[in-house]
This record gives structure tokens, sequence and C-alpha cells, in this order.
């Protein structure tokens, strides 16, 4: 058995191009799996450690304003851990150095120390002292994005009146994990910020002494959410409660389970299709490798050696191989996912991000390459110890071959003697030829599924921001105001175009689903926001009734002519039947329309509205922006260019980062592939090549038959994996659509064209470094041997 | 048996060939200064056992491989040092070959191995005439799969004649085959030099087979041991072994 081993290092070295190749799709396939879950774990860990650490509430409720007192009958409910009462207040900013405007929100913790819910884990700097009212902590992104430091001061405008406010500390907080503007799908940590005060102070600001606008507590464990969350709106509903919600509906904390649970789809489904063709690939390169050994495995058994100890060797040489390959996959799967992590860190702020590899997943992950190639391996040594030792001996019989349906054309003629070689090889061993072509499709389709989002991810951007949102920017008001507000905007400076429009907060109910999202009521002729069908045609507003984004819709669970609960979540507070009149094709967000005077209908108002598109002269902007900042009524400006920017940064940075990778895996995969089927095709036709060399064929055409083999395999190669990767391309579309973006099942003509010139650029690879091979080819030598 | 085409033009002429191989760290001296004549028409057979260099110096004449010194004339070309593409044009020009193991390329059938050849040639005869001249031409439209071992060698041969070679070189042609089919693939090779007056050399270690040839080289220890001129040719049909 020593010589054996020796053998079998011997084998490594010399078989080393094709191993490696193996080694690569093993590696590709457990990298995804430890890359995927990795991340995935880490977020979830840390959002758990911060969470229970830092006293995460369960139930949170805004109100206008309730007294002291009224938190002691909520604080009785049955069930009730902990309680905490804040005041908090949109607030205006502004930044020493920094010209757009800036909006935060300013949270009351109790003076001089932590709340009992959702505490502040303190980066830099301390809590304000207590007793002081001009000490501010802020939250960490913001504090980075504009380089302020403890000691720093900024100036806010806190219900009307400026006050310039010092930085004590830096902190990040389980509520603001996700850290987002009121209206915003991404953070802009240089335009909105959140601010902790002392309670006394901002009390003292917003007239609020004695009072609350803001509740948020925690279950005692096993106590459920719905009764208590009915419990405490009938409490605040005389306080001008807006509804209390649990964590499902707490902004930070759903937009993290959505990328949690897109993260844990993509984590399920990019293993499964790379595990699953690293498997089936190395199943039949095994196989394949195994198969040019035939002679070997013979002369082995001539000698004596059983078919126990042949197994063996050869199950030792695959283990090895599977056992480089994971090491690698491991290696830089846990490299590849703590790169990952760090994007997620951008935008997800956690204190820590715990991080660990799994011994869990590196075991399924060898364990499924480990089948897959001890799979391949069984089957080809079971073959080949079948075979009678003598049979290596003497020189190969001659392949059956039949003329094929194709010689009986008129095409046929034509054909070259080395053409017909190819054709027939390929006819021959047709099994043989269709797992190339699958085995090449599949390293296509992965190509494919990694590259068509970022087509698809231009395609989203384009519709959203050529065909819905066509302003410049949108502002937002402190209260709905007469229509006519329209034309003291057309007056400001560098507006060319301005349309109205009403915002109501309100949570949608159909059955047992609900959705909380704002309906947005708009004049049925409009120019700056469009409203598109799934062929991105303009749709009319009807006269009455809702139109949903088709993925609310379908959340929801109704069609048109369904009817809908509206929950208003301001004013009354009253809950109407509202009919569903259609449904919209928008690729962000999640939202609800409605003509605007039927909307004012609806809230029983007369003409009102809340906010308003602008286009404007960009030359000019800061002059606008100037203006509107000093107006009183105006809350929110935001800039749409910055959010076009910001939706593609965010997706760029985490869904396009990883599928980044999952290209660089399948590039190589197609490489390992066509490699080790040209190798293959090499090693098995060596004879044939050597023959017609001596036959007075130059390399170049005897190379020609090694080409056309690849050559057709990989042309045939290419529908097939467009197909397949189409297939996959939807599966994976299919699985990753959250309520901040969807990206449309759009393959471009780029992406097919960019799949199979990776295809064809990996065979033209593979194939010149098996020309240096045939270039070595001895004539002499391949002609002694028999096989 | 009637002499037949023979003339005193030399084809190949070798002076002090030498082929020394590297195996590792051993020298292997496969020829020791081969001096050899081929004449124009003539049917030579070369003798020798296991080791000797016949197999070197064949392959050495038919530009599979090149000499370590000395002089390999083919007409005026010297082929020692020649580049691959020379080789290449000698080989693809002027030299046919039989080996040991047919190396028919399977997928093809016969008339196909051999039109392999003479679409590549300047001027051949048809795939068809070839086959005939091989007793084949029945069996045409066959896959070496489907043909005897005898029949596959004649197919080389075919193969090997159908350019008009100016020589036409055999390594153990009837090596793999039965004594019976092996005279049938030397009636054929015996045809086609009566017929085509190629310059024809056979190597073999059955000294049998000399008996056939005009002049019997017996090849040892990577020399020329001794050159005989047979003074009645035996027709194949005559041969035992």
């Amino acid at each position: 058995m020593r010589t054996l081993r020796r053998k079998l290092i011997r084998d490594l070295a010399m078989l080393r191009g094709q191993v490696t190749a193996i080694a690569i799709v093993i590696a590709a396939g457990v990298m995804t799996l430890v890359m995927l879950v990795t991340s995935l774990d880490a977020i979830r860990l840390s959002k758990d450690r911060f969470y229970e650490e830092f006293n995460f509430a369960h139930v949170f409720v805004d109100l206008k304003r309730a007294p002291e007192r009224v938190a002691e009958r909520v604080r009785e409910i049955e069930g009730v851990s902990l309680l905490q009462t804040q005041v908090q207040s949109p607030v205006r900013l502004e930044v020493p150095g920094f010209d757009d405007p800036v909006r935060g929100q300013v949270l009351s913790i109790p003076d001089g120390r932590q709340p009992d819910l959702n505490q502040l884990h303190l980066r830099e700097g301390s809590l304000p002292e207590s007793g002081r009212n001009d000490q501010v902590l802020l939250s960490e992104p913001f504090a980075e994005a504009h380089g302020l430091q403890v000691g720093d001061n900024l100036t806010a405008i806190i219900n009307g009146r400026l006050k310039t406010l010092s930085v004590s500390g830096v902190a990040l907080s389980p509520e603001f994990i996700y850290q987002l503007g009121p209206g915003d799908l991404l953070p802009d940590y240089e335009r909105f910020g959140v601010l902790w005060m002392n309670r006394r102070a901002l009390a003292a600001s917003l007239d609020m002494d004695g009072a609350f606008n803001r509740l948020a507590l925690s279950l005692q464990s096993g106590v459920p959410v719905e009764p208590m969350i009915e419990a405490v709106d009938g409490i605040l509903a005389p306080y001008g409660g807006l509804g209390a919600y649990d964590r499902e509906d707490q902004l930070s904390h759903r937009f993290l389970s959505q990328e949690l649970d897109q993260l844990r789809m993509s984590a399920t489904i990019l293993p499964t299709i790379f595990l699953g063709v690293a498997a089936f690939l190395l199943n039949v390169l095994m196989a394949r490798i195994i198969n040019t050994q035939r002679q070997q495995v013979a002369v082995l058994k001539a000698f004596g050696y059983g078919n126990g100890a042949i197994g063996w060797y050869y199950g030792l040489l695959t283990g090895l191989i599977v056992l480089i390959g994971c090491v690698f996959g491991v290696v830089l799967g846990g490299w590849a996912a703590s790169g990952l992590a760090g994007v997620y860190m951008e935008y997800f702020r956690f204190p820590a991000m715990s991080f660990r590899l799994q011994p869990r997943v590196i075991l399924l992950g060898v364990a499924i390459a480990g089948a897959a190639a001890g799979l391949g391996t069984f089957r080809a040594v079971s073959r080949a110890a079948r075979l009678p030792p003598a049979q290596a001996m003497r020189p190969p019989a001659p392949e059956t071959y039949h003329q094929t349906a194709l010689e009986r054309s008129v095409l046929w003629r034509w054909l070259s003697q080395p053409s017909r070689i190819i054709i027939r090889n390929l006819s021959r061993h047709r099994l043989k030829a269709a797992f190339s072509v699958l085995g090449i499709s599949l390293s296509g389709a992965l190509i494919l599924v990694g590259s068509f989002q970022f087509n698809a991810v231009d395609h989203l951007i384009d519709t959203q921001y050529r065909l819905v949102q066509k302003a410049d920017t949108n502002i937002y008001f402190s209260e709905p105001v007469a229509p006519g507000v329209k034309a003291s905007l057309l007056n400001q400076p560098g507006v060319t175009a301005v349309e109205t429009f009403r915002d109501v907060a309100t949570r949608l109910t159909h059955g047992h689903r609900e959705y909380r999202t704002a309906i947005q009521g708009m004049d049925a002729s409009r120019r700056l926001r469009g409203l598109i069908d799934t062929a991105y045609r303009d749709i009319t507003l009807p006269g009455e009734g809702l139109l949903l984004t088709a993925y609310l819709a379908e959340h929801l669970g109704v069609e048109p002519g369904d009817t809908v609960d509206v929950e208003v979540m301001e004013g009354q507070r009253r809950t109407l039947s509202v009919p569903v009149a259609g449904t919209v094709n928008e690729p962000i967000g999640m939202g609800a329309y409605m003509e605007r005077r039927a909307l004012n209908r609806l809230l029983r108002e007369g003409p009102a509205v809340t906010g308003a598109w602008l286009l404007t002269d960009q030359s000019r902007e800061q002059a606008l922006f100037d203006r509107l900042w000093d107006m009183p009524l105006v809350t929110s400006v935001g800039m749409i260019r910055e959010s076009r920017t910001s939706i593609r940064r965010y997706i760029e940075d985490t869904m396009l980062f990883m599928m980044g990778f999952m290209l660089l895996l399948a590039g190589s995969i197609a490489f390992a592939v066509l490699y080790n089927n040209a190798r293959i095709a090499f090693a098995e036709r060596a004879r044939e090549l050597a023959t017609l060399r001596v036959l007075g064929f130059t390399r170049t055409e005897v190379a020609w038959i090694l080409i056309g083999e690849i050559g057709l395999l990989t042309l045939l190669s290419i529908p097939v994996g467009w197909g397949l990767g189409t297939a996959l391309a939807w599966l994976l579309n299919q699985s990753i659509s959250m309520d901040l973006f969807r990206v449309p099942f759009v393959i471009t003509h780029q992406t097919y064209a960019f799949a199979a010139a990776g295809v064809v650029l990996a065979a033209t690879l593979s194939l010149l470094f098996v020309a240096r091979r045939l270039y070595r080819l001895n004539m002499i030598d391949a002609l002694k041997t028999a096989e | 048996m009637e002499e037949v085409g023979v003339s005193s033009r030399v084809v190949f002429s070798t002076r002090g060939v030498t082929k020394v191989y590297a195996m590792g760290e051993m020298e292997i001296h496969a020829l020791r200064g081969v001096d050899l004549d081929l004449y124009a028409g003539e049917l030579s057979v070369m003798l020798g056992a296991s080791g000797s260099g016949k197999s070197t110096l064949l392959n050495i004449l038919g530009g599979l491989d090149s000499a370590t010194d000395g002089r390999v004339m083919y007409g005026d070309q010297n082929l020692v040092r020649a580049s691959d593409r020379v080789l290449t044009a000698f080989r693809r020009d002027h030299v046919g070959f039989v080996f040991q193991f047919y190396n028919l390329i399977s997928s093809l059938t016969a008339r196909e191995n051999v039109s392999i050849v003479t679409e590549i040639s300047r001027n051949p005869m048809t795939p068809e005439e070839a086959l005939a001249m091989v007793g084949l031409e029945e069996r045409m439209d066959h896959f070496p799969s489907q043909l005897s071992g005898g029949e596959q060698q004649r197919v080389a041969i075919a193969r090997a004649i159908a350019k008009r070679p100016d020589v036409l070189l055999c390594d153990e042609p009837t090596g793999a085959l039965d004594s019976k089919t092996g005279v049938r693939v030397l009636e054929a090779l015996e045809h086609v030099n009566r017929e085509l007056g190629t310059t024809t050399v056979v190597i073999t270690h059955n000294a049998v087979i000399g008996e056939m040839a005009e002049r019997v080289i017996q090849l040892s220890d990577g020399q020329v041991a001794s050159v005989h001129v047979n003074q009645r040719r035996a027709a194949p049909g005559e041969l035992h072994w």
C-alpha cells in the first residue's frame, strides 16, 4: 500500500491541471454556501444580541400628547414587562459646512441615564449630563457622515426655536439599526440624523412637560402581541394615539427582517444552484478522469490488487481533491462573508458584527461535494474494475461507429474527413456529449444567473426614475394645506413646474393581512409622477378607488374589484372600506394611490395637500433649498437625484456585491468544466491525433479536430445554457422581492451575449492550455501505447 | 520470381546516424552510427531483435523522429535537424506508414480513412483505387470495428499508398496478426510494391518475412550488422511461421 500511496501523490501531481479545475468547482460551490450562510448568520446573530442586550421593545406607539399618568394605566395591562415613555419631535438641523437641508428626529432619554427600553450603545463620549439642556447624543452614522466629534456644535430648530447643541456622545440604538428618515426607503446619513436629549430639556422645548408623545413597552415572555396592541390603543386613542404596532411594523426592524429574508432566500437558492451544478460536474469529471486511468486499474488488478484496494485508492484520490476544494471554499467563503457582512454593516448599524464559522455549514458543503465526487468515482472505478486485466494489455478494439442520419444529407459530402471525425465522435458518444453539453450549459447558466441582475437593476432604476419619479425634488408640509400653495411654490427660484399631492398614513387590511403605508392622492392629469402598468404604459387614475402597487396587492391578497379596509392613522382614525380599482407596476416601494379629490372626500376634508413634486433648474437649487427651508410649513425637502443614487448604491453594495462573487465563481466553474472537457477529449484522442500527425497533418490541422469538437460542444451549449440560466434566474428572481424594491425579471440581450461570451472565453482559454500539450504530443509514444 | 522496378538510384542514404535518448539520468544509445542506402523501388526487410534500433531507424527515416547526429539524406534533403514544418511536409508528400496496431481512425469508414490522406495529397489515387489494390473494394463503407484485423491492416496499407508515396515504411505490419492473415497483408504489400514501384521497408523480428525481400538488413545493437541480398525472393504465399 505504501507504493499506492506514493502513486496517489504522483497522480495528484500529474493530474494537477484537472485536479485544480475540479477543486475550483468544489471550492466555488462550498464558497457560495459558506459565504451566504455565514453572512446571514452574522447579521442575525448581531441583531439578536443587540436586541437582547439593549432591551429592544416589543410594542411601539406614537401619539399626540398624553399626561404621564396615562402611562401608568398602560403599565397595568396584564403582560407588560417594561415601559418607557418619551417625547420626540422632527427637527431641522444645520450642520456647519453642509448646505443641503438636513432633517432629524430628536428623542428624549431620562435625564442622565439610559432608558429602560431601546437602550443606547455608546460609541464615544457620554450621555448628556443630568440637568444640561444643550447636550445631545448623535447617532453614529450621522456623526460619521459629517465628521462630528464629541464637543462639536450643531444647530437645531426644535418646535420653531433655534437651539445650539453640543455633542456629548455618539451612540447606536436597536430602534435605528436601519436609520431611515420619514418617507425614505434608504438611509441618507448626511441628510437625516437621530438625536437624543435629556427628557426635561426636550420636553421644555416641545411644551411637553409632564406629558409624553411616544411610548414603548416590552412583553413578558409568552404574552401575545395582538391583544396588547388593542389594549394599548384602547387607552391611548383619546390622546391622539396613532395606533400601536409591534416589531413587524417597526421601520428598522421591518427592513432588517426583509433583508434577512432576502439573504436567507439567496442563501438557500444560490448555494443550491451552485452546489447542485458543482455536484453534477464533479460527478461527471471524476468519472471521466478515472476512465482515462482504466488501463492503470487493469494493470493494478493484474498485479493482484483487489477491487477493495483499487476502490480505496481512488476513494482517497477523490477525497483529497474534495478536501483541497473544501479548504479553499471554506477559507474563501469565510473571507467573502466578512466582506459581505462588512457591506451590510454600512446599512445596518450594529455595535459589533458577531462572526462565526458554523461547522454545520462546512460539514454540509463537504458532505455534498464528497457525495457527488464519490458517486462519480464509484461509477467509474467499478466500471474500470470490471474490465478483465488482460484487456488493457491488448490494443483497443476499434470503437463501433455507424452512419448517422446526417450522412445521408447533401451537407455530409461537403465535410472534410476531420469534420466527419468530429461529428462521428460526438454522435457515437451521445450520452457523453450530452453530459458535456449539459455541463458547459450549466456553467453558462451560472454566468447568466450571476450577471442578469446587473442589467436588470439598470432596468429597475430606469423604470423608476424615467417613468415613475419624474420630478427633481419632493417636499412635504407639516400639515394639510390648500392646493393653492402651488402658486407660491411656482414663484420660488428655479422652479419650473409644481404638482401637489395629499399623503395620508394608513393601515390597509384585507382579511388577516395588513400593511402600513401611505395613500397618496394625486391629480388625474400629472406630468411629474407616473403610474404604469406591466407594459410600462401610463395608467389613467380612476375617479374613485385605490390603485395598489402590484406587490402590495399580492401581499394583501386583493385583486381589482375587491375592497380593502383603510384605517386612517390621523385625525379621527376612522376605518373605511375602499374598493381596489387596479394595480400599478412599480419596482420600488409599496404604495397606494388615489385621485386626490376622492381622497379628500374620503377623509371628509376640503381640498387639501401635504406635499409637492417640483421640476427645478439645477443651477438654482441652492437658492431654492434655502428659501424652502425658511418656510415653516416645509418639514422635508427630498432630492430625487439623491435617492436615485442611493438606491443604486444600496443595490450595488448588497445584491450586486454578492452577485459579483457569484459571477466570478461562475466564470471559474465555466473554465474548470471546459478545461476538463478539453483535457479529457485530448487524452481520448491523443492516439488518433498522433496518427494524423504521422500521416502528414500539421499541428494546426490536427488541433482543428480538438477545437472543432470542443467548439461544437460549446456552441450547442450556449442556447441550452441560455434556457437553463433563464429558468434559474427566474427562480432566483421570484425568491428575492421585498418591500424596498423588486428587481424586474428582465434578461437583456447584453446578458445573453455576456453569458455566451463567458463560455466562449472559457473554451478558448482551455483550448490554449490544451494546445500546449498538443504541441508537445509525441507521435511515437502515442502510437506505441495501446490505449 | 522476376525482379521488377529495382534500380540503383538511392532514395535514402544514412551516414553515421546516431540516436541517444535521455531516460532520466540514463542515456540510451538506440543507434550507434548507421550507414545504409535504400534504393528506389526495392522491397527490403529490416530484421532485428527488440532493442536493436530498427523502429528508431524507421521513425527517423519517416520523419517521425530526428537523429542525434549523422546525416539522413532523402534525395538531396537532409532530414537531420529539419524543422517540424519540414518534417510534416515530408511525411505528407513522400512517406506512407503502416503500423503494427493499424492506427485507423475508428470514427471513419475504410474509404474515409483513405480519403483523409488523399484530401491532403498532391497527386493521390482515389480511395477506391487504393482499396482495390489491397482487395477491399467490397468493404469500403465499413467502419474499422466491422473489419477483421487483417482487413484493418490492409486499409492501413491502402491509406499509406493512396498518396502514391515515394517510400512505404511498415513497422511490424503483421505483428498483431495470425500467420494466415499476415500472409494476406504481406501479399498486399508485395502487390503494391510491384505495381507502383514504391520503395518499401518492412521491419520485423520475424526472420521468415525476410525471404520475400530483395535485401535483408540485419540490425543489432544500433548498428547494421549485415546486409543480405536474396538471390530468389519467395512469394508471400510461400511463407510460413
